[in-house]
């Protein structure tokens, strides 16, 4: 079972330089489901024995990460008629170089970290803190309100990677980080019930969020 | 007993929230702040033994911090009748409201004696799920985007302490010790704990916690939110919820003092304090907008707190009287500056003027807030800013002291030339001398009363409490 732990994880690797090199909103949001897929592989696989706990976290992690979420903001980009472009302030070959730095640079942080157990020597924590950085970067560089969400749902991703390396010690920590989808899920209420879209014109750019500065 | 601290004010909120009149609601309010005072004066005259296998414990901060978030809790509550009263066009919001403002009570309160990490985590986040209500309360574009500031990159520092959280899960698993967040457990094994996964650790939660706390440069949603949300709001906000962020970080700053880490871990905040204080003072300086100059008051405090804690030895005790000053400082700036912006209808600082004639009470508690906050004699915060840099004299850091000394002074100047503005200033043209609403003084009065009593007379119990407090954060048997 452990052999796709790899692939598994480099996928995800992949998807973030995707995510960081589309320019189509929905296929951004595509690629950040499938890393809710891959997520939830991972849980069964990263674990020896397939217990109760480890098959309902994975399940709710499918549904939640690779159904609802991207359900809801399809649902949000039609309801608030939100153009298809990505719409970046900083352009695709830059956000792709800062990815790939901060790919390397996780490689070489993780490796000064000791990692004991079952997943020593794997890419769990490398990925981790890469799709961790990937998510702060959509989150800073891309301008509207939609894939600021979408950059948030990819930084917890990154979170729920390390996640998998506790969930026998310790499934409570790991469980709350359901919370996180539940924020996840805030934001896109309040795109789709058009507070975000309509108070700011019909764009929902985070952008004209900008009344409020010095 | 503990679990009743955390449910009473929720069990209320529920109340509130299917009580039918708005009126009734605000009594909720303050009928629920006002108990959970009392259950929180009596914990923690007796504290009550630990709940859930030590999940919820009441130690020496605790008991410290608890009081300290119900009574000034209370204080804002007592305002809330008489605010809500003046806006009858916000009926609409008045259910939602009352019920999250009293359930932010009741999550405050769990972050304070919440003694599991993840726990504890639960509660900094549940408290930003139900403030967002708070902070949209006037439904326009303008507080709408607040609220989305809020609610985002409060997400984003919530997620990070998350992350910062199984980075110290991890410095226990892979240092070979029993897996736990428990508190205790962590300092038990905190020799033992994986280093470079418990410095990334306290690094990551710095981050994560100092975004709620408002640290800068994490500090850009504060602003934006204590400008747009309610004065009252922006009170619990600034006294109450920031005082629960740095009970948690003050629970990892012991975690690394107990692993032999505590140098490294004070260097950082001794940094972020200092930087807080000085982005602060810059944008304070020609601020147009009194309420967004309140919200870089609280940006400064919390530097000066930080700074305090990575001081230590005498900072500390200083920091701890800090936060106390802090809060009631907060609640007579906020409330006030509430007050002026009712009357005036705006809160640039170019539109108010002369409010001493106009609005006296009001204009009065601003101005003596203003001197409280900033540290002047007699009130309490003077005492605890000098207590913070003997400390930082004693200790040898002459650098940062000096530091200290010198921002302190340049926000003095910041702050006053807004508040003298807005106080003194010409008499503006509109309107005689108003008659003001006493439920919209007395609240904060109280709480200049305490920032007063707190300057020329700390009770022993109250010292003893300061001291035992300080003695739990710097670890010291």
């Amino acid at each position: 079972m452990s052999s796709l732990l790899e692939p598994l994880l480099v996928t995800v690797l992949l998807l973030n330089m995707f995510v960081l090199g589309a320019t189509r909103l929905r296929a951004v949001i595509g690629a950040s489901a499938a890393q809710g897929v891959c997520l939830g592989v991972l849980t069964v696989t990263a674990h020896g024995e397939i217990t109760f706990e480890v098959v309902a976290i994975a399940i709710a992690a499918v549904a939640i990460k690779a159904v609802v979420i991207p359900r809801l903001l399809y649902k949000a980009m039609r309801d608030a008629a939100i153009a298809r472009d990505v719409a970046p302030l900083v352009g695709v070959i830059p956000s792709l170089v800062i990815g790939a730095l901060g790919t390397v640079f996780a490689v070489v942080f993780a490796g000064t970290l000791p990692f004991a157990g079952a997943h020593a020597g794997t890419l769990v924590l490398p990925s981790s803190l890469a799709t961790v950085l990937t998510g702060c970067v959509v989150l800073t560089t891309r301008r509207k309100a939609i894939t600021q969400v979408v950059g948030y749902l990819i930084l917890e991703n990154g979170i729920f990677i390390l996640g998998l390396s506790l969930l026998d010690a310790m499934p409570f920590l790991v469980e709350v980080g359901v919370l996180l989808d539940l924020v996840v899920g805030i934001f896109v209420m309040a795109i789709i019930i058009h507070h975000v879209s309509r108070e700011f014109s019909a764009s929902t750019d985070a952008a004209e969020l900008a009344e409020l500065k010095e | 007993m503990l679990l009743a601290l955390v449910l009473l004010p929720i069990a209320m909120g529920a109340l509130a929230f299917a009580a039918p009149s708005p009126r009734l609601r605000t009594y909720l309010v303050v009928t629920g702040a006002a108990l959970h005072a009392a259950l929180a004066v009596f914990v923690a005259c007796s504290p009550p033994p630990p709940m859930f296998d030590r999940w919820l414990v009441l130690e020496p901060l605790g008991r410290l911090i608890v009081p300290l978030l119900s009574v000034q809790f209370l204080l804002c509550a007592l305002y809330v009748p008489a605010y809500l009263a003046a806006r009858p066009e916000r009926q609409r919001q008045n259910r939602v409201f009352c019920a999250c403002l009293l359930a932010l009570g009741g999550t405050m309160s769990l972050v304070a004696v919440s003694h599991h990490l993840g726990l504890m985590w639960v509660g900094i986040e549940a408290s930003a799920l139900v403030s967002a209500p708070l902070i949209y309360f006037y439904r326009t574009p303008r507080s709408l985007e607040a609220t989305w500031k809020y609610l985002l990159i409060g997400s984003v520092g919530v997620a990070f302490a998350l992350y910062g959280s199984f980075f110290l899960a991890s410095s226990a698993l892979h240092g070979g010790q029993v897996s736990s967040l428990l508190f205790e457990d962590l300092v038990r094994a905190a020799p033992h704990l994986s280093k470079p996964w418990l410095h990334a650790a306290f690094v990551i939660l710095l981050i994560g916690y100092g975004t709620k706390i408002g640290l800068a440069p994490m500090h850009t949603w504060k602003p934006d939110v204590y400008g747009e949300a309610p004065a009252v709001v922006g009170a619990v906000l600034a006294g109450g919820l920031s005082t629960c962020a740095l009970t948690a970080l003050m629970r990892f700053l012991q975690i690394c003092t107990a692993a032999g880490d505590g140098q490294l871990a004070r260097s950082l905040l001794v940094v972020f304090g200092l930087l807080s204080m000085g982005v602060a003072a810059a944008f304070m300086i020609g601020q147009r907008d009194y309420k967004r100059m309140l919200a870089y008051s609280s940006v400064e405090h919390m530097g000066i707190i930080v700074f305090g804690l990575g001081i230590g030895g005498l900072a500390t005790y200083g920091a701890l009287l800090h936060i106390l000053g802090n809060s009631f400082g907060k609640g007579v700036l906020f409330m006030t500056a509430g007050n002026l912006h009712r009357g005036y209808g705006s809160k640039l600082a170019a539109d108010v003027s002369g409010a001493i004639h106009r609005f006296p009470a009001s204009a009065g508690l601003f101005l003596a807030g203003f001197f409280a906050i900033t540290g002047s004699p007699p009130f309490g915060l003077f005492l605890s800013e000098l207590a913070i840099a003997r400390g930082a004299f004693a200790s040898g850091s002459y650098l940062g002291a000096a530091l200290f000394l010198a921002l302190l002074a340049t926000v003095f100047i910041g702050m006053g030339a807004v508040v003298i503005s807005v106080v003194q200033g010409p008499r503006g043209a509109e309107g005689p001398r108003e008659r003001e609403q006493r439920l919209t003084l007395v609240p904060p009065a109280l709480c200049l009363a305490v920032v007063l009593l707190l300057g020329v007379y700390v009770p022993p119990w109250l010292d003893s409490a300061l001291r035992e407090a300080a003695a739990v954060v710097e670890m010291r048997p």
